[in-house]
């Protein structure tokens, strides 16, 4: 559980001005819903804090430090598609990470030590409800599962900060409010800081503690490069008039039973 | 009616119309080899199965009177151990190079450019220069199936290793590997069932090579032994080494198949096995 700290980022691709002024502080423990048109650099935000890209102007501060200019075991992500290594079984994508921190070298566990975190696999599989499913190879999962896998990864790393890039989109409405549960079960239980950038608002609003709108407010229609997005809106969702029309979970329905 | 292009064989069709056109061409040729051999018993040019039935007795039943060797086998596995040589070295030097280069953008850099050029010289125009390099012995035929191979291998190689969705190149970083933990943990592996298929296609290739290499200076082979006989105009040989060269280069291509099915079932189209 770690906070962030993005001061005066800059995103620019030559004469192209992408993001422009974004200051942000996000405290430990957050759940951010990122929401904007298409194209007004979302996620260019996100690869900027998972390190893929960097700002070029501006810091990004995680816990005070700058974040290292690639990405790292701090700073966990699921994407929308391709998340999952489609050549290591169910549980051997979450072992992946357990063996790459152990074996430098072969990046492969051996024995008592395979033993050991195969347990804790298996632990954050059954988080994620894909116990019966360990052996089977992604391709073999539906698309709601292998998103559920990527989620269990990335956790396996016990990250300070996850990045959720549109991780919902591709699934049906049904499997995308089980994946909602899933996600605020995860992230209180496991308190995290979270960032989810999204096309969904609904989704948007009912994750997030907080919606960040991401807009061009200026425009000069004889040079549109020449003015980036910025924040836009900045809505607190623990705020006591938003939560009372928040909508709530439905009643559990084994307590009419 | 449904339109032709809806309408799929079932299996035994699908068997029965693969045999057919196979069995045609074997009828046309007897038919066409009757018919000479009935103007002129003493015709070369398309010797009857029984001919060519003797033939393969006396190539690869019998030993041969002079050195006591059974010549079909020893040209097979002369031939073999070559081309399996030629194929290892540019098999081990590809995978090497796609995954520094596919993986690596300062490597890529300094190296593709040479790899790209290289590709495109035409290897049996270089075949005088490997005579004169390595000599008329084993070495130069392996080399020309390497310089035949390795460049176009590392090329496919290096794109297959290029072309792992980025994401799964971010997703590794954030679970913490390294650029070696990411080599060998998932650009080698994914890279592994491209390899064979791109070794699959590269078997037509290396017998070409093989075959001309061994046309031109060999003491054994079976590239050398058609070419040997052709002085006598003895298709009653050829066509049996014709056909048993085919025969080697489409099992070995099943069994590659198979072999990468096996292996690597995440990689194919089936549901795999778990």
């Amino acid at each position: 559980m770690s906070e962030l700290l993005i001061r005066n980022v800059w995103k620019e691709y030559g004469a192209q001005i992408v993001l422009e002024r974004i200051n942000l502080h996000l405290p430990a423990g957050s759940f951010v819903s990122l929401v904007g048109p298409s194209g007004c650099g979302k996620t260019t935000f996100l690869r900027m804090i998972l390190g893929q890209e960097q700002p070029t102007r501006g810091d990004i501060l995680l816990d005070g430090k700058p974040i290292p200019r690639e990405p790292g075991p701090d700073r966990g992500v699921v994407f929308q598609r391709y998340s999952v290594f489609p050549h290591l079984t169910v549980i051997e994508n979450v072992l992946i990470g357990f063996e790459l921190a152990a074996a430098p070298f072969s990046g492969v566990l051996r024995g008592l030590a395979r033993e050991e975190a195969l347990e804790q696999c298996r632990a954050l599989l059954d988080q994620v409800g894909l116990s019966e499913h360990a052996g089977k190879f992604p391709r073999a999962l539906s698309g709601g599962m292998q998103q559920r896998l990527a989620i269990a990864q990335a956790l396996a790393k016990k990250p300070k900060i996850l990045l959720l890039d549109e991780p919902f989109g591709a699934l049906d409405p049904g499997t995308k409010s089980q994946m909602h549960e899933l996600v605020r079960h995860l992230w209180k239980t496991n308190a995290m800081t979270i960032v989810m950038v999204t096309h969904d608002i609904r989704e948007a609003f009912e994750l997030g503690t907080r919606v960040i709108t991401f807009d061009r407010p200026r425009r000069d229609p004889q040079a549109p490069e020449r003015y980036g997005a910025t924040i836009t809106y900045d809505i607190p969702m623990n705020d006591p008039i938003i939560s009372a029309h928040k909508p709530q979970p439905r009643p559990d329905a084994s307590l009419f039973q | 009616m449904r339109r032709i292009m809806n309408v799929n064989p079932d299996r035994v069709t699908k068997l029965v119309l693969g045999l057919v056109p196979i069995g045609l061409v074997i009828l046309l040729y007897v038919m066409m080899s009757h018919e000479r051999l009935a103007l002129n018993p003493a015709d070369k040019l398309m010797p009857s199965l029984a001919s060519m039935g003797d033939a393969i007795v006396r190539y690869a039943f019998t030993a041969d009177a002079r050195t006591g060797d059974v010549l079909l086998w020893k040209d097979t596995g002369a031939s073999l151990i070559r081309l399996f040589q030629g194929l290892a070295i540019s098999v081990i030097a590809a995978l090497a190079v796609g995954l520094l280069l596919g993986v690596i953008p300062l490597i890529r850099a300094g190296f593709a450019p040479l790899i790209s050029i290289v590709s495109v010289v035409p290897p049996m125009a270089l075949l005088p220069i490997l005579f004169i390099i390595f000599g008329l012995g084993e070495v130069s035929k392996i080399a020309l199936i390497v310089i035949g191979l390795a460049p176009f291998l590392m090329r496919d190689l290096t794109h297959h290793v290029q072309s792992i969705p980025v994401e799964q190149f971010i997703k590794a970083q954030t679970l913490g590997a390294s650029t070696w933990q990411y080599i060998v943990r998932v650009a080698l592996p994914q890279t592994l069932p491209k390899l064979i298929q791109s070794t699959r296609l590269s078997l037509g290739p290396a017998w070409l090579f093989l075959i001309s290499a061994e046309a031109i200076a060999a003491e054994s082979g079976l590239g050398y032994r058609i070419f040997l006989v052709r002085r006598y105009l003895a298709m009653d040989v050829i066509i049996p080494y014709v056909i048993w060269i085919t025969l080697i280069a489409f099992v070995s291509d099943l069994l590659l198949g198979a072999l990468s099915r096996k292996l690597y079932p995440w990689a194919h189209d089936e549901e795999p096995s778990t």
